[in-house]
């Protein structure tokens, strides 16, 4: 009686074990296919994978944040070829003077493409990144990340800044000490 | 009279700066002002709860406001702004290629808006100084030492991102 619940006892922790390594064997295949992907998307991360020959338009994603920020924006994309459109623009919703400002800077520019202006709340540029970022780690979509650094920013990176340091395909920074204290930044003259 | 008008524009942004605003009022500034030449003050105050009366005397005339849509026309109006840190402000006049005092908060100190101001200061583009200074400063003030800031190369960026993408 004894030996066979005993018996018994063992065929279910052996069933146990089964089961556990092969969860544990599913779970680290599963970690390992997204540590690549990760390493992959990481090690892609400032370089451009657009083939060299089709010069299409490049639906370009403008996060303007608030207030001082938005004449540096626009002052940046007055330099910008109608070749990155159409152009979304993600404005707080509460920031009417840019909204203003980016209507009146559209048709100036007189651009053919449609635009959309999308509003929301502030602070909205981390998150919306980290959607870009999402898209191209599952493959959806290679979107590419530019971040300019404030002219504010002469002695130190935002915090947004400091997220975003390693995930930009490419940082701008204006002012050459700035760049100094962070080397994979990006600086070729003020350009706001 | 309008033709020979010398104005000083003076700016808060949205913030409340209370210590410039009563300032910037003082009979002693205005006096320095006065004798500076400038025949007009406009004072946009923000937040601030310390709200001077406008006035208008025969050779001096005060106008206060809080906010307006744009402060585009009085900068361009202004043979000298005196400004709070604001990078706004600062880079506008300076754009605007007008002769600058910015007055720091002291209530804002360690703020990282004052590293930009602080940054034009030392190269030289514009005057800094707290507002128990200002009057020293104005007296002292002499703009054709201050050397003008170039406007940005947005062009630069525009042909860095082109070439990145293959486009140039």
């Amino acid at each position: 009686m004894g030996q066979k619940s005993a018996n018994m006892a063992t065929s279910i922790v052996n069933e146990n074990v089964r089961w556990v390594s092969l969860m544990c064997c599913s779970i680290a295949a599963i970690v390992v296919l997204i540590l690549l992907r990760l390493y992959f998307t990481l090690k892609n991360v400032g370089k451009c994978s657009l083939p060299s020959e089709a010069k299409e338009p490049l639906k370009t994603m403008v996060i303007m944040g608030s207030g001082g920020h938005t004449t540096e924006m626009l002052r940046l994309l007055s330099g910008m070829s109608n070749m990155y459109s159409p152009r979304v623009y993600i404005i707080a919703d509460t920031d009417k003077m840019s909204q203003e400002k980016v209507f009146r800077f559209e048709q100036e520019k007189n651009s053919k493409e449609g635009k959309e202006i999308l509003c929301n709340g502030p602070g909205t540029c981390i998150p919306l990144c980290a959607a870009g970022l999402t898209m191209t780690f599952l493959g959806l979509k290679r979107v590419y990340l530019i971040y300019v650094e404030s002219i504010c920013r002469v002695l130190s990176l935002s915090l947004s800044g400091k997220i975003l340091y390693h995930l930009a395909d490419k940082m701008f920074v204006q002012w050459p000490e700035l760049q100094k204290m962070y080397p994979k930044t990006l600086y070729i003259d003020r350009i706001v | 009279m309008a033709g020979r008008e010398k104005m000083v524009f003076v700016t808060v942004g949205t913030t409340k700066f209370d210590a410039l605003v009563e300032a910037v009022s003082s009979p002693s500034i205005r006096r320095q002002l006065e004798s500076l030449g400038f025949t007009r003050l406009v004072l946009q105050i923000g937040r601030g709860q310390y709200e001077p009366e406008s006035f208008i005397k025969p050779n001096f005339r005060m106008d206060v406001y809080r906010f307006k849509d744009s402060i585009a026309d009085d900068i361009k109006g202004a043979s000298l702004i005196i400004s709070h840190a604001g990078a706004g402000s600062v880079l506008e006049s300076l754009g605007a290629k007008k002769p600058l005092v910015v007055v720091i908060n002291e209530h804002l100190m360690g703020n990282h808006q004052i590293e930009l101001a602080y940054k034009l200061y030392t190269e030289g583009h514009l005057l800094y100084c707290t507002p128990s200074e200002l009057l020293k400063t104005l007296q002292d003030l002499d703009v054709s030492k201050l050397k003008p800031f170039p406007p940005g190369q947005p062009e630069k960026f525009a042909a860095y991102v082109d070439q990145f993408f293959g486009l140039s």
